[in-house]
């Protein structure tokens, strides 16, 4: 996934002569995670540049390069430091279409390596992606795979309104063969991954791959488990999660963020109201727990597992 | 760096003598000297009008900036109108002299719309930003994106003394620092942050923290017009030339509340206000232009009269002003609206088809 990134920020830097690309880091180094990897040699410093240590400047900043007419991309380096950006984000970033009556949107991204499982230190592991999706004016975008993550980036980037861009890292190594840029899936788009009638995961990120262990693991007891990918949070596909659910009769949400008002809370609310003539359970979800991020030694008992995921789908199924 | 000049930078003193010598470089010609004293008398007038607005309850609120009239006036004169200005949010006065109309301005303190109703990008002039010192850093980008293209354009903030102690004006200055940038970071420092003075906010001079960001930093006195604008314009040219950013601080003083919602009288002395009284910006540069016999009685009339059309105009458009389009509340949240944003839409019209049939 992290070299399907690179080339999408890269394609992106050569089609388009807006894109900038900026962020803590990402210049000679390329990233910690090596998303930014050469493009500062390939596309010199004027394009691609590190900025100093400060998010709200880097948010801010982005802003106003925006406005002048340029399509920032920025990177927040780890899920736990998009903090101090948030009223730039909020207050600015997400409202300057909405301010100025349509007349100065403002597209950029923003690209944050999210989420947990690498056995990381302290604020390295968070899942802040309700913060934004509450937020008004932002889309939210979570690819799960390297061909998708191709698509979405490039997409993101093309997007007139800004993106905050969830890279689940624990998939950043992970591989894929195909062709990239062949996916003509938009943003706001939710896509089934797998096929199944017993029950339907609905999921994002890194746990569309646990979702998919699942239900492999799920089969061989006779269990066939469809699984929803959202890859975007805003907009939210309602439509082909209804469809699903709807086949199904059965659903469980999963994903890494707290439980309490959890993107999962939002996904209950709305497929219960939608489909809850034909629901046979309660929707239940399988999320982290409502307690700061643990430490890596015990990260495991946090982050849903396949046993947590199974356990919730034997209750759905035997309700 | 250079030595600091002598601070704060004066032209004018308060009973109006030119120093001959601190204006050496002033490039204004006799019409520019009038055009400042009636823009200011504008804009005066026009802050006046706003306030009576809002007690008349047609404003719900309305910051007026009774006393910085030459802060604002004298630094946006400097600016070419290609210039992009980021107001904070008591910024008429620059709004007047970019030539911005001030019903599209007070929407905003109407509550018509979050971000005025005049066209940003038209008038490169940033809508009102509230979330204090905030703007600074979109003036920065802004102005990096100039030089980037090679533009000509510099980028001006404004923002006040309370925004020194915000994040976002250090990181403002320093990434101003680090990239070069052609912008003009434009404090006014008025005394107060709603209730409290200056030397709760820092007891370090305003300009001199430039200096630990490798960046010009000029006080100047924020009631002389003429100070002012040749701050401005050095800092201007400077960064229009070689893209170096400035730090201005222009000493003012805040004689009104900090909104018609506050109570100035719990924190003002009455002295104060009269000490600041005295040193009025615009009786300033009037003693000046009487002295080298500029303000004419025609002059003074055509003023007057264009103060009772600007204030007319403005209660003409604010006064019963429709509110916006229901719509509006979902138009512009994205480019286009999601299904989500449709559903609600739908719901809100019903519910308003409803309450009115």
């Amino acid at each position: 996934m992290a070299a399907a990134l690179n080339s999408a920020l890269r394609d992106c830097l050569r089609t388009d002569d807006r894109v900038l690309v900026l962020g803590e880091d990402i210049g000679k180094l390329g990233g910690v995670f090596r998303i930014t990897e050469k493009l500062q040699e390939e596309f010199g410093s004027e394009r691609v540049f590190d900025t100093p240590l400060a998010e709200s400047g880097i948010l801010g900043v982005s802003l106003g390069l925006a406005l002048y007419g340029y399509r920032p991309v920025c990177e927040i380096q780890f899920d736990g430091f998009v903090y101090p950006a948030f009223n730039q984000i909020v207050s600015h970033v997400a409202k300057h279409r909405y301010r100025s009556r349509g007349r100065a949107g403002v597209p950029l991204v923003v690209r944050i390596p999210f989420a947990g499982g690498i056995g990381a230190a302290e604020h390295h592991s968070e899942s802040p992606e309700t913060y934004f999706a509450h937020t008004a004016g932002l889309k939210v975008v979570v690819p799960s795979s390297p061909l998708d993550a191709y698509d979405l980036l490039t997409q993101a980037i093309q997007d007139p309104d800004p993106v905050i861009f969830f890279e689940p890292k624990s998939r950043y190594w992970s591989k894929e063969s195909g062709d990239l840029g062949k996916g003509s899936l938009p943003i706001g788009k939710a896509r089934v991954v797998r096929r199944g009638d017993a029950c339907t995961l609905i999921t994002y990120g890194a746990m569309v791959t646990r979702c998919l262990e699942t239900a492999a693991a799920a089969q061989e007891d006779g269990v066939e488990v469809e699984v929803v990918d959202l890859r975007s949070l805003v907009p939210f596909d309602l439509e082909t999660v209804s469809a699903s659910v709807q086949k199904t009769k059965r659903a469980v949400v999963v994903h890494e963020a707290p439980l309490t008002l959890g993107f999962g809370a939002e996904v209950v609310a709305q497929v219960s109201e939608e489909v809850f003539s034909v629901l046979e359970a309660p929707i239940v979800r399988v999320t982290g727990y409502d307690t700061p991020y643990p430490p890596a030694k015990v990260e495991q008992y946090y982050v849903p597992s396949v046993d947590r995921i199974l356990g919730a789908i034997e209750r759905v199924l035997t309700y | 760096m250079a030595p600091m000049a002598q601070q704060p930078l004066r032209l004018l003193d308060p009973s109006g003598r030119l120093d001959e010598e601190a204006a050496s470089g002033l490039d204004l010609k006799d019409q520019d000297l009038v055009e400042l004293y009636r823009l200011m008398m504008l804009v005066r007038r026009a802050d006046l009008e706003a306030t009576a607005l809002q007690r008349q309850g047609e404003l719900a609120v309305y910051p007026p900036l009774l006393g910085q009239e030459a802060a604002q006036v004298g630094s946006a004169f400097a600016l070419e109108p290609d210039d992009f200005i980021f107001p904070s949010y008591r910024e008429l006065g620059a709004a007047v002299v970019r030539g911005i109309d001030l019903i599209d301005y007070l929407s905003f303190y109407r509550g018509t719309w979050h971000g005025g109703t005049y066209d940003p990008l038209e008038e490169k002039f940033g809508m009102v930003s509230v979330p204090i010192a905030s703007q600074i850093l979109h003036a920065v980008g802004y102005g990096l994106g100039a030089k980037l293209d090679g533009s000509t354009s510099v980028s001006l903030a404004y923002f006040g003394d309370g925004a020194t102690s915000e994040g976002d004006f250090h990181e403002g200055c320093n990434f101003a620092a680090v990239f070069q940038v052609p912008v003009v970071l434009f404090c006014q420092n008025n005394g107060w942050a709603i209730s409290v003075p200056l030397s709760k906010q820092t007891i370090a001079p305003i300009y001199r923290k430039a200096e630990a960001y490798g960046i010009e930093g000029v006080q100047v006195d924020g009631n002389d017009v003429l100070a002012v604008y040749l701050a401005t314009k050095q800092a201007v040219d400077r960064a229009r030339a070689t893209s170096r950013p400035t730090l201005i601080e222009a000493v003012t003083y805040r004689r009104g509340p900090h909104s018609t919602a506050d109570d100035a009288g719990r924190y003002q002395s009455k002295e104060e206000i009269a000490h600041w009284e005295a040193l009025d910006p615009i009786d300033r540069l009037g003693s000046f232009l009487r002295i080298k016999e500029l303000l004419s009685e025609e002059v003074v009339s055509e003023i007057s009269s264009a103060s009772d059309e600007l204030a007319a105009h403005m209660r003409g458009g604010v006064v019963g002003a429709d509110p916006p389009d229901t719509a509006d509340l979902f138009r512009w949240v994205f480019e286009e609206k999601t299904p989500h944003l449709l559903r609600q839409e739908r719901e809100m019209l019903e519910e308003i088809q409803g309450s009115d049939g």
